[in-house]
């Protein structure tokens, strides 16, 4: 079976958008174009209740075709793989589904089958989960009320690389903070197969309370080299013709 | 932790004596009480025909699926019971309309290892251990690695009292990358090793479980001082485990390559005991004459036994 390469957004932040065009609308954009967003919400380990801002991260995962986790910086790190993790299986179980409805008719799905069939699915889908290339631009709110959270964001993305480095597939990440003192993202790390080195770039100084998620977004989304975007976008990247299903 | 993508339901809260029904296989179950609950939905005593069984239900499908096929694997390794036995797998229509994946599974009584060792004594570590190692040896032969090896998935059914191992939500074919883990317990959060799916993952949480006997509320990793000579540190004060220590230290350092050379070392640990018990005894008969020595070496006598009553049952 050969597994095609899965693109993700990777979106870290602590409020709401204040400056440019609506992200959600940008995340939709994204997912258009074969690229999944996901978006962790980190609270302040002091932090009781959940501030209105962060409905927002739910709304740009849900346009984005992704996942989203609201979530204590103490557990960013287990959240940051899980929610990588969950979103591989949930696009891959997308294109299952698709294939599916072309084969079966249009309201098949994986939920409406036999757990049994259900089963033998499923490990074509993990099967792939494991062997697929994925490709990560890493997005860092750089807001100043990120400061604090910085050392704990750092910390997480060297664990996730540990994590995904782990698998069959190979996988490229870069990591980008915003806003960007000129731009609208400054890239902290190219595109890299580890996130080893992440400790000496990455950025300690923060900057003032514009928070631009929107072309921000935008702007990580053109990190996909564009013939690949115009590629996927065009012809299923995955080839699931020998499952049977 | 809730999650907020709405792709995904509601989580789920069963109530006692709410019946579940299957809508596949249409056996019902009745809701007893809820066991425990983790990352991946809630594990429920239920009633079936008047047997105790355990169902656990959760808003992640993929997730129930991917569990059952573990269980469907582990039952094809014959002779072994390893990890419950899988008994049913459906799904449920709750009251608010949407459709949840359960599976039902024997229910395993017992005392998790902790509670266990605090109840019963420091005496059953060797015994458990060996006994943990060996339910290892087979799933690694069978080709998986337990993954998210923790106190909390080590139950010990009593009389006589046996080692079984739970959720295998971590469970992970050999030379993949570990699906689920407990920072606490991961040899990648101490940054002595990677989290490739291979026997000596394991054995390195095997030694954190033992640690954390003696650790209850845990310890985390510290920036500045190298994990090595933290958990070396730890493992110097769990004076308990002073015999253990070798064997725990070769685990964290990743120098076991098979359970079974683990379980061979314990093992050996045990025996070296025994040996020692017994030339002692000889002793006491020899120096009968002298009271002194005799007080002295049955004090002797004494710790040796409380050394061996760290190994022995
Ligand atoms: N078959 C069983 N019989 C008895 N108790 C069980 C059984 N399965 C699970 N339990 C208990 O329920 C608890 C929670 O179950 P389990 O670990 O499967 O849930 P989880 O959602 O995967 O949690 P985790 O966060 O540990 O991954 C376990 O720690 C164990 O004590
Ligand atoms: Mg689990």
């Amino acid at each position: 079976m050969n597994a095609g390469t899965l693109k993700q957004i990777l979106l870290l932040t602590d409020g709401c958008s204040n400056k440019g065009e609506d992200p959600a609308i940008v995340a939709s954009l994204a997912n258009q174009q074969g690229i999944t967003v996901n978006v962790i919400g980190i609270l302040d380990d002091d932090q009781t209740e959940q501030p209105e801002g962060l409905q927002e991260v739910e709304d740009i995962a849900v346009s984005g075709g992704g996942v989203s986790q609201i979530v204590y910086s103490e557990r960013l790190s287990q959240t940051v793989q899980m929610v990588t993790r969950q979103a591989m299986t949930q696009t891959l179980q997308g294109f299952v589904n698709k294939e599916l409805r072309s084969i079966l008719g249009k309201d098949q799905s994986m939920e409406e089958l036999d757990p049994e069939k259900r089963g033998e699915i499923m490990e074509v889908v993990e099967d792939l989960g494991e062997t697929s290339d994925l490709e990560v631009v890493v997005l860092v709110d750089s807001s100043a009320s990120m400061r604090d959270k910085l050392e704990t964001v750092k910390e997480a993305l060297f664990d996730l690389s540990m994590s995904l480095n782990a698998r069959v597939g190979k996988n490229r990440f870069c990591i980008y903070r915003f806003p960007g003192r000129r731009s609208d993202i400054d890239l902290v790390l190219d595109w890299s197969p580890r996130l080893d080195g992440i400790s000496k770039v990455f950025p300690k100084l923060t900057s003032g309370g514009i928070t631009p998620t929107g072309p921000a977004l935008r702007a990580a989304m053109y990190q996909f080299s564009k013939k690949q975007l115009r590629r996927n976008s065009d012809e299923e990247p995955f080839d699931i013709e020998e499952t049977g299903y | 932790m809730k999650n907020h993508s709405t792709l995904k339901k509601p989580a789920i809260n069963l109530h006692a004596q709410q019946k579940v029904t299957g809508k596949w296989h249409y056996k019902s179950y009745t809701v007893v009480r809820k066991i425990g609950q983790g990352a991946i939905g809630s594990v429920y005593l239920c009633m079936y025909n008047g047997r105790p069984v355990a169902l656990k239900m959760s808003e992640q499908d993929a997730a129930v699926t991917v569990e059952v096929n573990v269980l469907k694997a582990l039952k094809k390794v014959q002779g072994y019971r390893l990890g419950p036995s899988l008994l049913d797998v459906d799904d449920w229509t709750a009251p608010n309309g949407r459709v949840y994946s359960f599976y039902v599974m024997e229910y395993m009584e017992g005392q998790t290892l902790g509670s266990f060792i605090q109840a019963r004594g420091k005496k059953w570590l060797g015994v458990l251990m060996v006994q943990l190692l060996e339910d290892l040896e087979q799933l690694h032969q069978a080709g998986w690695t337990f993954g998210d090896l923790k106190t909390d998935n080590i139950l010990v059914e009593s009389n006589p009292p046996r080692i079984r191992l739970v959720d295998v939500g971590g469970t992970t074919r050999m030379g993949r990358s570990i699906k689920e883990y407990t920072e606490f317990f991961d040899r990648g959060y101490w940054n002595l090793g990677t989290r490739k799916a291979e026997p000596s993952y394991d054995l390195f949480a095997v030694a954190m479980v033992f640690l954390h006997i003696y650790y209850p509320r845990r310890f985390e990793r510290m920036t500045g001082e190298p994990s090595e000579k933290l958990l070396e540190k730890k493992l110097y004060r769990a004076k308990d485990l002073q015999l253990l220590h070798p064997i725990l230290r070769k685990a964290l350092k990743g120098k076991y390559q098979t359970a079974t050379e683990m379980k061979t070392d314990a093992m050996d640990k045990i025996k070296q005991v025994q040996r020692r018990r017994s030339q002692y005894r000889i002793k006491i008969q020899q120096k009968k004459t002298y009271p002194v020595k005799e007080s002295l070496s049955i004090s002797l006598v004494a710790s040796v036994f409380w050394i061996i009553s760290l190994l022995l049952p």
